[in-house]
């Protein structure tokens, strides 16, 4: 049976979105590397995570370096900065040549501005928004759980 | 001249001041309250309260009337996203950035961003050129600046110690004209040898003057 080469990708930003993802993916059998400034950020990843992880500034050249982005599959930029992850999530993609980048991009506004210069991006602001939107509209048709909440 | 300068601090209160003083119209955007308010009362320019990353707070400072702008911010990231707003929303037709980083000259200039300068950068050269130049003594230009005079001590690790004159194949247009060796004046000849501790007394033209210096200086 032939090997199945393990997929490459590198996480930047190990909050809560970024650790989540790791350890999915991780779990999911992709070789992940995550990077965050913070070394107590790596606490939040899970047992199940199994990749490497890297302290550092992914606005700093040598760092992406490091995490040899070079050979990944995909860059996820998941930082709480905006500004970061559309700097680096850039120079993934053309530097590097990455082929799949994605940006985390919290501010609806540069979310808009960013997608229409090209950019793959995710606003976890205006998805969120969407859903209670969403279940808003759901709960008014909802008639058992009034007077419960 | 419309600049636009997104930052705050020392930097930035200098700059502006120097270029009212030379009659240019300055904007500066700066996050931080305070430092705004004490910029507008230091100084007759326009202050935008505000991220300058963010594209409303560019218009709002005028970025579409501006013929340049000036990302001094100390986060590379910002200066990158700023530079990026200005140039493929608004048009600025001259956009410069500071990066600390000096690797993000490069990838900045990858990004469409020309005119990245590095402080890093300019401060390490800076440095290492003084340190080259320590052992020069002199430097005198005769003849309205046309040539350029210098004495220079070999150190005993310079990379043109033992070597002849005409063997060191110095840049065109210099010459070695006198050496002082223990106290002893020499006029030099192509195959005079150089010794630690020589005086070299150089002529050159302004023109290869660095590169002659480089040679005599350059230690193993």
């Amino acid at each position: 049976m032939p090997i199945k080469k393990q997929r490459l990708g590198v996480i930047a930003g190990c909050g809560r979105l970024g650790s989540y993802l790791a350890s999915k993916l991780s779990a999911l059998g992709y070789s992940i590397m995550v990077v965050d400034i913070d070394e107590k950020a790596f606490r939040n990843l899970s047992v199940e995570f199994s990749g490497f992880h890297i302290i550092g500034d992914v606005t700093e050249f040598k760092v992406l370096e490091r995490t040899k982005l070079g050979e990944a599959d995909f860059f996820i930029a998941t930082t709480g900065e905006d500004n970061v992850n559309i700097m680096s999530a850039q120079v993934a993609k053309r530097m590097f040549t990455v082929r799949q980048v994605i940006a985390r991009v919290s501010d609806p506004k540069r979310d808009e501005a960013y997608s229409e210069l090209g950019l793959l991006t995710v606003c976890p602001t205006a998805i969120s928004a969407d859903v209670f939107l969403e279940k808003l509209a759901l709960e008014k048709n909802r008639s058992p759980l009034k007077g419960w909440l | 001249m419309r600049v636009l300068i997104v930052g705050g601090g020392k930097l930035v209160y200098f700059l502006s001041r120097a270029l009212i003083s030379k009659k240019h119209k300055v904007t500066v955007i700066d996050r931080n309250w305070e430092g705004g308010n004490r910029l507008a009362k230091q100084l007759k320019i326009n202050i935008v309260f505000g991220d300058g990353s963010d594209p409303e707070v560019l218009e709002d400072a005028g970025a579409f009337y501006s013929d340049v702008l000036l990302a001094l911010t100390s986060f590379d990231q910002d200066n990158f996203t700023i530079c990026q707003m200005a140039d493929a929303y608004f048009q600025v037709p001259r956009i410069l950035a500071l990066v600390n980083d000096p690797d993000n000259e490069k990838v900045f200039k990858n990004l469409g961003i020309a005119d990245a300068i590095s402080t890093t950068h300019i401060l390490t050269g800076l440095i290492e050129r003084k340190a080259i130049f320590e052992d020069i003594v002199h430097l005198t230009p005769v003849g309205d600046g046309k040539f350029n005079l210098t004495e220079v001590v070999l150190k005993k690790n310079s990379k043109v110690v033992n070597i002849t004159l005409e063997d060191m194949k110095l840049p065109a247009d210099c010459l070695v004209a006198g050496l002082i060796r223990r106290d002893k004046p020499i006029i030099p000849r192509g195959k005079t040898r150089l010794r630690p501790g020589d005086r070299i007394i150089l002529v050159s033209l302004p023109t290869n003057h660095d590169e002659a210096l480089k040679m005599l200086t350059v230690e193993y």
